[in-house]
């Protein structure tokens, strides 16, 4: 067992943990945290991506003894005192998510993308989320909602 | 309900479900969690075909966290065979199916024994200490082979891999139309393994009340209701000591329509045990493990004049069954029977149909079920004969489709289309695709020998949806009925609950239930909840498949709302001392003809109804009113797909430039919703064209087994769709609704592989076989040019 200190979602959180534990089985099974699924086993679909220290990382790929120290962000703390955070406005208004399953997932990896490029073509966006799965909407209204939460026109 | 307020149906309101979904405060199966959990893992065969000598699972008892191990021996009393509830054919061949092998194993991924454990590592690991000793049997994989003669059979006690044949034959002779025909062409078409890949995987929770025998299951399926009665068959609990649950549930696509092995056996060993476990399915896991969809070969022929005018079409199908009958395994290939005509006309029709076992995972549902496949084949093979013929595909389309002014019309299967209006479609995609333009520009690259292809599809479609009349679903011995129940509950401060028997899982019955019952009721559609899912709340159903929800169950809510209507008019009556007759309803408010201040609202009405001080005599104290629908017909959506694409015929590469879909889907409740519907089966069905395949190996392995080997496009991988629709009502339901869940699937399969066959026909191509993955377009390009 070794032990950890994450903060999450703004809360500290000190664990002991087996070495060989998933951060997305820390966040779900031990912190309750199941705003963030799992959809696979191969780090393809992207549904359990989390902002590592500022990072949108899969965290079915990190260990939650790698997160010793780190600060976590999920989609449930994107929201602040029940006001959505701009992305998931737009989700919500362009009709983004369908059984939302991989919605968490896709609101992560969006916040990053838009960090890094907050002015996206429709391409730039498609690309840059082309490591989360979608097997609902045919990503067309995720790309408007990303487009619309980096302020640009979207048309239709 | 004329009124001043804005009608609900038609607009495109927000998702009342999104709030939940966007923060995160979700309730998948897997998340739910209770004192005392254990969760189970599950050993499964790694080879297709072995018999089962030796299962010892005592080594993993041992293991730390260990609670239970058994064999699928221990558990065989009290846990029955999977159901099948369609077998199509009085003498279809139906094999027994344990959850878990006893003495021989059928497909890799085929259950072997079971873990319990305190944690999920803990059984995993466990795993690894059971024994097995096995003793490989030939694969049966091939669907031709296995039909011969002293093939190795699937199931040895049955004498034979044939399932069953299902015949339809209607008109005249198809033998004598082919000899009298101008034209006939003959294709074989592959309709390919498909993975489902629901994002949410596989999951169920027991929790028992050991006292009393009373069971809750929460699984992450389409069909709770169905679900409940099954499992009471298969592990003896009773049915009224069930309690089903289907929580929010990630995607379904056909493949939550089942009743799986895992959910039997984790009621079993809850019963053995009296402890709540849990069972979730790795992704991995769950590609061997969930049904797979299509599975076809389909040999078509087609006969026509040299005008073009269709005389005749014969189909034989051998379809993959997988090892084992599943929940309506056999029904698949026969739904896809009676729209192979599509919207065509016709002389003669002569379709057969073979189920064939084999050693791989069991096929099942998927998006389209039988429909898609059926489309495929006719609009390939009309493609292929536009060529012949030297016409426009659209052209020839055109020539034998069904008039607007034909409908009501009873297709040469036997299906009375509704309604619908090809040319209208038609018209609308060919003018929003640049059809003329397209056309040009392809001509002129073709003759540059542009090194990239311009190729343009064209796929028209109806499908059978809105399943369905009981009656005719008694008639191709499909189990149960197509009925779906709804329940309006006015409570006292006004708000209302529409219970209902569909259970939603990404499609939004929340908030277009809202919609359909705040027209009738008049009441905002922020009062109104949906209730869902759970055996104990909503009680009746059907559940959710078959784009059968909106056309069955939201009539059944319309029908509720408007029999609350007329109950809370006889209260509205007596309160305001006026007659039935003379009481005007509109927007919510009932008043009385000639004097205005006399009102009453329905919300009013529903308190007045709760306190029952002052009711007509004989009432009882309620207006909630419950309705349950069974349709005279299925309904038939239809629309004109065109797929542009760009082949590279250098790498094989191809690009989607632009597609465009006209659908008509009758009368639409939430545009947005429906819009959503129409992308995301595009993108399934494209996929098929272009990306998916659940690839074997000879010895039965899946080697596409994980989501790095199997191809789930990504955002990258598709294009932005141009969707519009024309507007047919329907005539089969009060709310003028078709089906749409499946339509984009359906129609954009042989969109897409048209118009890569049409980008390299002037190469000598004739057809590509799906996947069309860049190598496969060079491999067929280079046998061409041989």
């Amino acid at each position: 067992m070794t032990r950890i200190s994450v903060k999450v979602d703004g809360t500290t959180y000190e664990d002991e943990v087996e070495p060989r534990l998933l951060l997305v089985h820390y966040l779900r099974d031990r912190l309750g945290l199941t705003g963030t699924p799992i959809g696979c086993d191969t780090s393809n679909c992207g549904a359990c991506t989390v902002d590592l220290d500022g990072e949108s990382v899969k965290s079915c790929s990190v260990l939650a003894v790698q997160a010793d120290g780190s600060d976590v962000t999920t989609v449930e703390g994107l929201a602040h005192n029940g006001e959505l955070s701009g992305l998931q406005r737009a989700f919500h208004e362009r009709h983004a998510l369908q059984c939302g399953y991989c919605t968490p997932g896709m609101l992560m990896a969006a916040r990053d993308l838009l960090r890094e490029n907050p002015n996206p073509s429709a391409d730039d966006v498609r690309q840059g989320l082309e490591g989360n799965l979608c097997r609902c909407t045919g990503y067309q209204n995720i790309v408007r909602a990303v487009l619309a939460a980096s302020g640009q026109e979207v048309t239709a | 309900m004329s009124g001043t307020v804005e009608r609900e149906v038609g607009r495109p309101r927000l998702r009342k479900e999104d709030a939940r979904l966007i923060t995160g405060q979700t309730n998948w199966t897997d998340n739910i969690s209770v004192n005392g959990l254990l969760h189970v893992a599950i050993l499964r065969s790694p080879m297709a075909h072995s018999r089962l000598d030796r299962v010892d699972v005592s080594a993993a008892l041992d293991r730390p966290g260990v609670v239970a191990a058994f064999s699928g021996a221990d558990l065989a009393e009290g846990l029955g065979s999977l159901p099948c509830a369609w077998p199509v054919t009085e003498d279809i061949v139906l094999p027994d199916h344990p959850p878990i092998a006893v003495d021989e194993v059928r497909y890799a991924g085929d259950p072997v024994a079971v873990v319990v454990a305190r944690d999920r590592y803990a059984a995993a690991d466990a795993l690894e200490a059971i024994e097995v000793d096995y003793t490989p049997l030939p694969p049966v994989l091939d669907l031709e082979a296995a039909l011969a003669e002293g093939a190795p059979l699937v199931h040895s006690d049955k004498g034979t891999n044939r399932c069953y044949d299902w015949p339809l034959k209607t008109g005249e002779d198809f033998d004598s139309v082919r000899e009298c025909a101008e034209v006939t062409l003959k294709r074989r078409y592959h309709q390919q393994r498909l993975i489902p890949n629901a994002m949410e995987p596989r999951a169920v929770v027991v929790t028992p009340l050991a006292a009393s025998g009373e069971y809750t299951v929460y699984s992450a399926t389409q069909i709770p209701h169905i679900l409940r009665v099954m499992l009471s068959v298969v592990t003896g609990v009773p049915e009224h000591k069930l309690r089903v649950v289907a929580p929010d549930v990630g995607g379904g696509f056909g493949s939550k329509l089942q009743v799986y092995g895992e959910e039997a056996i984790a009621l079993t060993l809850a019963r053995r045990l009296g402890r709540p476990v849990k069972w979730t399915e790795s992704r991995s896991e769950g590609y061997l493990a969930t049904h797979h969809g299509r599975g076809m070969i389909q040999d078509v022929e087609i006969a026509a004049n040299r005008d073009g005018k269709l005389l005749g079409l014969k189909v034989d199908l051998l379809a993959d069954m997988g090892a084992y009958l599943m929940l309506v395994t056999p029904g698949i290939p026969i739904l896809g029977a009676f729209m192979y005509p599509a919207i065509y006309k016709m002389d003669s029709y002569d379709f057969t149909c073979t189920g064939v076992f084999t050693t791989r995972t069991p096929t099942d549902a998927y998006r389209g079920a039988g429909r898609p496949e059926a489309t495929y084949a006719i609009e390939r093979i009309m493609d292929d004969l536009a060529a012949e013929l030297d016409l426009d595909p659209v052209e020839l389309r055109h020539r034998n489709w069904i008039g607007h002014e034909d409908f009501p019309y009873t297709s040469i299967a036997g299906l009375t289309y509704d309604s619908g209006n090809y040319e209208a479609a038609t018209e609308k995609a060919l003018a929003l695709f640049g059809y003329d333009k397209l056309r040009a520009e392809q001509a002129d690259r073709n003759e540059r020998g542009d090194a990239v292809r311009l190729g343009i599809g064209v796929s028209t479609y109806t499908e059978m949806c809105g399943l369905a009349p009981s009656r005719v679903l008694r008639d191709l011995r499909y189990a149960a009925g197509g009925w779906e129940a709804a329940t309006i509950r006015m409570l006292p401060t006004g708000k209302v609950e529409v219970v209902t028997g569909t259970s939603p899982h990404g499609q939004g019955h929340v908030t277009c239930w809202s919609q359909i019952a705040a027209d009738v009721l008049g009441v905002p559609f922020e009062d109104v909840e949906v209730v869902h899912g759970d055996t104990m709340a909503a009680p009746q159903g059907m559940d959710t498949y078959g784009s059968r929800s909106l056309v069955v169950g939201g009539s059944a809510v319309h029908h509720a709302a408007l029999k609350v209507v007329e109950k809370a008019r006889k209260v509205a009556a007596h309160l305001l001392e006026a007659s039935e007759h003379d009481l005007e309803f509109t927007d919510g408010v009932f008043s009385v003809k000639g004097s205005p201040d006399a009102r009453k609202t329905i919300q009013e009405v529903a308190f007045e109804t709760f306190s029952s001080h002052d009711l007509p005599d004989g009432m009882a104290p309620t207006i909630n009113a419950e309705y349950l629908v069974d349709p005279d017909n299925f309904s038939y959506p239809h629309g004109t797909h065109l797929c542009a694409v760009e082949v590279d015929t250098e790498t094989g590469r191809t690009r989607i430039r632009s597609y465009v879909c006209v659908d008509d889907v009758g009368r639409v409740v939430n545009p947005a919703i429906v819009e959503g519907q129409v992308h995301g089966g595009l993108a399934q069905g494209i996929a098929q064209a272009l990306f998916e395949e659940a690839v074997y190996d000879e010895e039965g392995n899946l080697l596409s087994g994980t989501m790095a080997d199997y191809l789930v496009p990504s955002a990258a991988d598709l294009p932005d769709f141009v969707t519009d629709r024309t507007e047919t009502p329907s005539s089969t339901n009060p709310l003028g609704v078709k089906g749409v869940g499946e339509a984009g699937t359906i129609a954009s399969t042989p969109a897409a592989v048209n118009a890569v066959v049409d980008a390299l026909r002037p190469l000598g191509v004739r057809d590509v076989r799906m996947p069309c993955t860049p190598e496969r377009v060079w491999q067929t390009l280079r046998e061409a040019a041989r």
